[in-house]
């Protein structure tokens, strides 16, 4: 059951082979069995839990479901779901119980999905090893001694794990696709604006996005179907017509049925930096496509390394903004000793955020501080739009994009908690997506072995057009017929 | 671009953090460093480059002026923090949230 796809466990509910209330209580059991080590979620509340899933198999017996009705999905902490302990990794939200949904929720609740729970993260999403968390580290389920990768990283261990069926994660700078590489998972960012942010709780506004983690691409494509859509109290959605991404997903009818797609090679992507073992997965993946018929073709992309100093300066810019309501006032931590009112404020800050939350509010300070804009903010935005560009040429070339997903695979543990600028070169190719608002993804493409033989998942990316998810999917989809790398699951769970 | 420690403390109270002077001075290395790699950036020449805020060309919507919140006022003040300083009361009154008075 647990290695089934979305699509056969819907089958599977139509026919009342299964119910909602058997599967869910199925995943129930496995994370209590595997999540007191592996860490993937923060907040259960099974019974919760089991009475959407009694719903979801009440509206199956009606007629009414929908594709996701009756699925247990796993929910990053990030997103407000009513009722819910929402934390976001941080002791700043450690007793917050939103008092709404965010978009996202309402529309998988309006879908009939079940909410298995709410997954572990990096605080406030600020990291690429899940290590920020106040909720502890996550464990890589291939390799406990190893982190998933972040900030999705409980979502991400969860889909690795087979905690539960598909899940949801947000990416600023590769929050989405370093996890999936990492654990050996689909995990795609869609174009910016294409899924609400309201209620999902606020890094970097201008990069911020919602996408699904999953087991394959078809499964992504399910899950996006439900998440894209217009919303207009996310003053930036789009209003872009619906789509079914399911749409263009074909059994390759041929040997060669991806003949008359070019892909596009940056040479940025394959430089110095790139551990020789991701290499040659990504290249043996690669030739995977071009005897799927793609043309392979050569790019540059120029300013990649760029990506990473103007990220550094924009994120914390506009996470210090966003990240100023936590105040003590209204909700969220509040010091339980203080002075007078600036006192109260310095002081539950303090306390209710973490080392990394409080270097980047402090970087993102500093650079939005007078005399200092100019130099830093201003012209990171400038940085921002030759980054962009570079895709912009890019596209006039290909069709599609593909190269690493991370320039390692998953690190130990401990490795780089003391080394910001060390952690941060882990997102050096998903970084320029997000500053560029494209959509991205990576899906499973091999494994590399460890120094003690474990092995250890490789992701591809794939990077599209402005809107074009349905076609990613699809070439990945030509990809996940032709090898079963998405198919491999971790021993020992 | 080097970091002294008073810049820290400077620019953690603009930010409404409180740090000790052996906080300061610890994450006055991780910062410069930080910092270190951004002035990467100072070698591009951007002259003529128009900034980019955003990833999509939007325009502000508009929106009839009409209400579209209903009051929930009883239960976002449901989630307050407490008091503090001793006390364990929720910090609102009369629908109002409370803090330290601030005009004597």
């Amino acid at each position: 059951m647990i290695n089934r796809s979305l699509k056969q466990l819907a089958t599977m509910l139509a026919n009342k082979q299964i119910s909602s209330v058997e599967i869910t209580s199925e995943y129930l059991k496995r994370i209590a069995q595997h999540n007191p080590e592996i860490n993937a979620f923060i907040t259960l509340n099974p019974e919760k839990t089991l009475a959407q899933a009694a719903a979801a198999d009440q509206r199956i017996a009606q007629g009414n479901a929908e594709p996701l009705t009756g699925i247990p999905l796993a929910q990053k902490d990030i997103f407000c779901a009513k009722g819910w302990r929402t934390t976001c990794g941080s002791k700043m939200l450690e007793n917050f119980i939103a008092p709404y949904d965010a978009g996202v929720i309402e529309r998988f609740d309006a879908a009939g999905a079940v909410n298995l729970g709410k997954t572990n993260m990096d605080e406030f999403a600020m990291g690429s090893s899940n290590e920020t968390s106040y909720f502890g580290k996550v464990q890589n389920p291939w390799d406990r001694a190893r982190v998933p990768g972040g900030s999705s990283g409980g979502a991400a261990a969860a889909v690795a794990a087979r905690l539960c069926a598909a899940a949801t994660g947000t990416d600023t700078g590769g929050s989405i696709r370093q996890p999936a590489s990492l654990c050996g998972f689909s995990g795609l960012k869609p174009t910016y604006g294409l899924v609400s942010r309201y209620g999902m709780i606020a890094f970097a506004s201008s990069l911020d996005q919602a996408g699904p983690m999953a087991k394959s691409c078809e499964d992504m494509a399910l899950m996006l179907n439900v998440m894209a859509g217009f919303d207009s109290r996310d003053s930036t959605s789009l209003e872009h017509e619906k789509e079914d991404y399911t749409r263009k997903l074909k059994d390759n009818s041929s040997d060669k049925p991806l003949a008359g797609l070019k892909v596009g090679l940056p040479k940025e992507y394959f430089a110095e930096g790139l551990d020789g073992a991701v290499a040659k997965v990504v290249n043996d993946a690669i030739d995977q496509y071009r005897k799927l018929g793609a043309e392979i073709v050569d790019i540059s992309l120029p300013n990649t390394m760029l990506s990473i100093p103007v990220y550094y300066v924009l994120a914390p810019a506009e996470a210090s903004s966003n990240l100023s309501r936590y105040d003590g006032v209204r909700y969220g931590h509040r010091a339980s000793q203080y002075d007078d009112l600036m006192d109260m404020y310095c002081k539950s800050r303090a306390e209710g955020f973490g080392a990394e939350v409080k270097r980047r509010i402090l970087i993102g300070t500093y650079v939005l501080s007078a005399g200092y804009y100019d130099a830093y903010y201003l012209k990171a935005q400038q940085i921002r739009r030759l980054i962009a560009q570079d895709f912009t040429e890019a596209f006039k070339q290909c069709d599609i994009i593909m190269g690493p997903a991370a320039p390692s695979t998953a690190f130990n543990a401990g490795e780089k908690v003391d080394d910001p600028v060390s952690m941060y070169l882990q997102d050096i190719y998903t970084i320029a997506v997000n500053l560029a608002g494209l959509p991205g993804m990576s899906i499973p493409a091999g494994f590399a072995s460890s120094d003690d033989g474990k092995p250890l998942p490789v992701g591809l990316q794939i990077i599209g057009n402005y809107f074009d998810e349905a076609r990613m999917l699809s070439v990945g989809h030509a990809y996940q017929q032709v090898t079963d790398w998405h198919t491999r699951m971790p021993e020992g769970v | 671009m080097s970091l002294s420690s008073a810049d820290v403390k400077r620019v953690a109270h603009l930010a409404r953090i409180e740090v000790s002077d052996a906080e300061a001075e610890a994450t006055l290395a991780k910062l410069s460093g930080i910092l270190g790699m951004i002035e990467q950036m100072q070698a591009v020449d951007t002259s003529g480059i128009t900034p980019m805020s955003h990833a999509q060309d939007l325009v502000q919507r508009l929106r009839e002026d009409v209400v579209t919140e209903t009051n929930q006022r009883e239960l976002f003040q449901s989630i307050a923090p407490l008091i503090g300083n001793g006390s364990t009361e929720p910090a609102t009154e009369n629908g109002l949230y409370l803090v330290p008075k601030v005009i004597e």
